[in-house]
């Protein structure tokens, strides 16, 4: 936050909508205060006996006052003085504020936590509140109002002030200019009062706005300006009685009031946006881009009634899509597999390859705009796109099991573990809390956690990350899962936890013939557990083999390219480590013919047009690729372009 | 945590709710002491005789002497202050100058008038705040329904920023004297209450929806959210079950500050709409120089403000357990 800086947020204030028209407003306002009293006086101070408390009319735009004034020019005129007294008022409640939110920093530790728990005190009471019991000691009238409000304001100046001034001191370059033997007024001037300018002074452009309210609140209530001077309260205290007669008297100040008040309000909002004063968490959606238009692709064919032996899940041409203005685009497409039970199929590709959300197309989690559709999506032999909604959600609910990737956030902190995995029994199975919970403890026990009884009662954030993971699955466990699908279940867990996890994982799948889908970038961990392995490039399955083929079986240079990317895997541990050159696809711009063919040493001008198409390998999987690797004797594609031309 | 307490006292931690208690309470106390303070210290805060000043310049000073006398203003200065505290703890507040009825009792007839708007508006903002907020969130989240979200961000940006006593101008003109469908001022059955409960509430309501709103989206993009749908729960408990709590510890939070403020929004209130509160015996008051009457005043304008905020305090813990773990 250097001055620089300072410029740009007010100049980036002025660059957004709101803060353009706020500053817009105050330029008018500071204008009337100029040019009104100047210009209107005679207008505003005018008494005609013979026009009192007169509606509007040509001659006055706004109706008269008690005393037959004219109320627009008043209004105006009492721009000046609801102004300077706002700005005196923030100006007494800067100082007093900015020094009270400093002492804690100067004085001593103890002294400093005293004054920080007064300041922390004060800010609980509101200012006006303050204020007006500040005037009972100041006295009634301006001056007393002035300083009743400036003082009111000063807790919050120094609730502001104390992190900010703490922070300064303890940095390093104040720390530094000490070591220089920089004197402490010089500190303060060149160093800590240049990097808490820019905060406060937008602090203050909003506490004008609050100034400007808070003085005509008091006014009006008679505390502040005394007639015959008048601001804006004071318009307002003497036009309510005779709102009846001409409300203008009592609206016209009001509404002055508000556009002042908001003028200052927004644009220091503005200028505090801009400048990172207050930072917004915001939902980050994958490719989100306009509305979405009509759903171009339609699921083709009629779905089969589940036949006995079918596999556990089968995805047939499953396509995720989000809309943007050129069209849809398609992190996932045409995606087929089936899944076989008590298997571990592993699902691996980079990162951005179309994984999660393809474990999202079939859990039905794909993130708004985005849409998920198959010509075929069954579970169990049910086909779950032609479900109604509340059975699709309790074939869903009790025959698929989701773990995901951080534990540390997949659980609700607000509520017992115990209850949140009695709620799938409650939910699907109709059970009472009690047997539900029962239940829950089971499932903990099952999933080795000691004490699970106790363990249940707990939150969350009383376990440790193996516990919580291990809780995701007892919670997965809960129904009857015909499919688990873990998305990069270990990533983040310590190794000893990992393996833990896993196992349970394998478990599952052999003690209730779960298939489980594992999606890892982590080749390793898939290779060692899972019987098939699906490779996953720009959204598509580009192989499909046995894992026992992955070492040395690879048909595909992109998957050939994986395996020797992972360290404890490739040969010879003498080399450097094998990166795959290039950038994985933009979904929404995807090469033409073979994705992978930009990256792919084996590439020829086929590839760059056409796209190959997943078919039978020798290894006993699928490959989509024009120069598939057929036996174990070939040179490794990072060997450069020998393999160029190698007929498919 | 210490859930399983072991028999010997030394090894005992208490439980993190009772220390939370213990220490909340604690800063009551030394708040309460703070309030007394600075109520008794007002007095001696305004500059010259304020017995003088309340009586007027032209009273015979034998008058001016027997109400110090009576205000025990020619004491010494800690026994003056021994006796507020004493009088603060029992609820005797001294007489007013200006009505010679004890302050105790003139509070007591106006104060339940005061809780009621109070009260009332604080009801509002909750119950058009969470829904709202909630149910905004939920249509317009993902960047879903943008028209939604943009007549929402503006109707609660203009109730956000006319301060209440003005939009209470603008009710009576609306309400009273344009349409006359509601009274403007007095204390007339529950008619008279509409309008200064509506000018308390529309503001902080527009702010806290507002909050719920970017809280509710924030929670709905959490991954234990995405749990929860993994789950199939269904809509009902994946936003009442799920995401509420979630969303209330900021909520209530924040609704302390609202409700404090909405406080002192009812001393500007009550006077536009002359209703018999607390907050017109402030405003009739001050100008008079009634001080015991504005020392009980800040004593109870102040009692209420700490008042909320151990309340709003406690509930945040019944709502969040958690929150009872960090230290504050």
């Amino acid at each position: 936050m250097t001055p620089d800086r300072q410029r740009s947020a007010w100049a980036g204030a002025l660059r957004t909508p709101t803060g353009a028209a706020a500053a817009v407003l105050l330029v008018l306002v500071a204008l009337v205060a100029i040019v009104a009293p100047v210009a209107l006086h005679g207008a505003a101070s005018r008494v005609d006996v013979a026009a009192v408390n007169k509606g509007v009319s040509a001659s006055h735009w706004l109706g008269t006052d008690g005393l037959g004034r004219d109320v627009l020019a008043r209004t105006l005129v009492a721009t000046r003085l609801s102004l300077e007294l706002a700005l005196l008022a923030t100006a007494i409640g800067t100082v007093t504020g900015v020094a009270l939110g400093a002492l804690p920093t100067v004085l001593g530790r103890n002294a400093g936590r005293l004054v920080s728990g007064l300041i922390n005190l004060l800010v609980a009471f509101p200012g006006l509140l303050l204020a007006i019991f500040l005037v009972v000691i100041f006295g009634v009238g301006e001056r007393g109002a002035v300083l009743a409000i400036g003082l009111a304001s000063a807790p919050s100046f120094a609730r502001f002030t104390e992190p900010l001034a703490a922070s300064v001191a303890h940095s390093d370059y104040v720390a530094a200019a000490r070591l220089l033997g920089v004197r402490r007024h010089r500190i303060t001037t060149r160093h800590v009062l240049p990097n808490v300018a820019e905060p406060l002074l937008i602090l203050a452009t909003i506490a004008v706005g609050s100034a400007l309210l808070a003085f005509a609140g008091l006014s009006f209530l008679g505390f502040g300006v005394q007639p015959p001077a008048y601001d804006w309260g004071q318009m307002l205290n003497s036009g309510l009685p005779d709102i009846y007669i001409n409300p203008a008297a009592a609206l016209a100040p009001g509404i002055a009031v508000v556009i002042a008040g908001v003028a200052f309000n927004f644009f220091g909002e503005a200028a505090a946006s801009v400048a990172g004063v207050r930072v917004e968490q915001k939902w980050i959606v994958p490719h989100r881009r306009a509305d979405l238009t009509a759903r171009d692709g339609q699921p083709a064919g009629t779905p089969d009634v589940g036949a006995a032996g079918a596999p556990v899940l089968r995805v047939d041409g499953l396509t995720v899509a989000f809309p943007s203005p050129a069209g849809p685009v398609t992190p996932v497409t045409d995606v087929s597999f089936d899944l076989d039970a008590g298997q571990i199929t592993g699902l691996v590709g980079e990162s951005g390859s179309g994984k999660s959300l393809t474990a999202a197309g079939i859990g039905g989690l794909v993130p708004h705009p985005g849409t998920a559709w198959a010509r075929r999506l069954e579970l169990a032999g049910i086909e779950l796109q032609q479900l109604p909604e509340a059975r699709r959600k309790a074939v869903l609910g009790t025959g698929l099991a989701t773990v995901f990737q951080d534990p540390m956030s997949a659980l609700n902190p607000a509520l017992r573990v115990g209850g949140q995995l009695a709620e799938v029994g409650e939910v699907h199975y109709g059970m009472t809390r009690r047997a539900a919970l029962k239940r829950a403890v089971e499932r903990l026990h099952a999933v080795r956690i000691s004490a699970p009884e106790r363990r249940a009662r707990q939150y969350p954030q009383e376990f440790s990350g193996g516990m919580r993971q291990r809780a995701v699955i007892g919670m997965g466990l809960m129904g009857e899962p015909a499919l688990i699908l873990a998305d990069e279940p270990t990533t983040g867990l310590d190794v000893a936890v990992q393996r833990q996890v896993l196992d349970l994982l394998r478990q599952a799948c052999t003690d209730r013939r779960a298939a489980v889908l594992l999606i890892s970038h982590d080749i390793s961990v898939v290779a060692t557990l899972a019987r098939r392995v699906l490779v996953m490039y720009g959204g598509r399955i580009v192989e499909d083999l046995p894992a026992r083929s992955l070492l040395a079986g690879a048909a595909h240079p992109y998957t050939r390219a994986l395996v020797a990317s992972v360290p404890d895997m490739a040969a010879d541990r003498g080399q450097p480590l094998a990166t795959i050159p290039g950038r994985p696809p933009d979904p929404a711009a995807p090469p033409s013919g073979c994705a992978f063919h930009p990256r792919c040493p084996l590439a020829d001008a086929r590839c760059g047009t056409e796209r190959p198409s997943l078919e039978p390998s020798p290894s006993g999987g699928r490959v989509a690729c024009w120069h598939p690797r057929l036996s174990a004797g070939h040179k490794a594609p990072a060997a450069g372009s020998a393999g160029k031309g190698v007929p498919g | 945590m210490a859930t399983v307490q072991l028999p010997t006292a030394a090894r005992w931690h208490a439980p993190p709710w009772l220390r939370f208690a213990v220490r909340r309470l604690a800063r009551l106390a030394v708040s309460l002491l703070l309030l007394v303070s600075a109520a008794f210290a007002m007095i001696h805060a305004i500059p010259g005789d304020p017995v003088r000043a309340a009586l007027g310049l032209t009273a015979p000073q034998s008058l001016v002497n027997a109400e110090r006398r009576e205000l025990g203003l020619d004491r010494p200065f800690w026994q003056q202050y021994l006796a507020f505290i004493h009088g603060a703890v029992t609820g005797h507040l001294g007489t007013s100058i200006s009505t010679k009825l004890p302050v105790t009792t003139l509070i007591a007839d106006r104060l339940p008038a005061t809780m009621k708007i109070a009260g009332l508006a604080f009801v509002t903002v909750l119950v058009v705040a969470l829904p709202l907020g909630m149910s905004v969130a939920a249509l317009t989240r993902n960047g879903r329904r943008p028209r939604t979200e943009l007549v929402f961000g503006g109707v609660t940006g203009v109730f956000a920023s006319i301060p209440d006593f003005l939009l209470g101008v603008a009710l009576v003109f609306v309400f009273a004297v344009t349409l006359k469908v509601l009274p403007v001022a007095g204390d007339s059955g529950p008619a008279s209450f509409v309008l200064p409960v509506v000018a308390l509430a529309a503001g902080p309501a527009a702010v806290l929806a507002r909050i719920v709103r970017a809280e509710t989206l924030r929670v709905l993009g959490e991954d234990y959210m995405r749990t929860a749908r993994a789950k199939q729960l269904p809509a009902r408990l994946i936003y009442l079950r799920h995401a509420l709590p979630n969303v209330m510890t900021a909520t209530l939070t924040l609704s302390g500050l609202l409700l404090s403020s909405l406080l002192a929004g009812t001393v500007l209130v009550e006077t536009i709409f002359a209703l018999p509160g607390i907050g017109t015996l402030l405003t009739q008051s001050v100008p008079n120089k009634d001080y015991p009457v504005v020392q009980g005043l800040a004593l109870v304008y102040g009692g209420l403000v700490l008042l909320i905020n151990l309340v709003v305090d406690a509930l945040i813990v019944i709502v969040d357990p958690r929150s009872a773990l960090r230290d504050r």
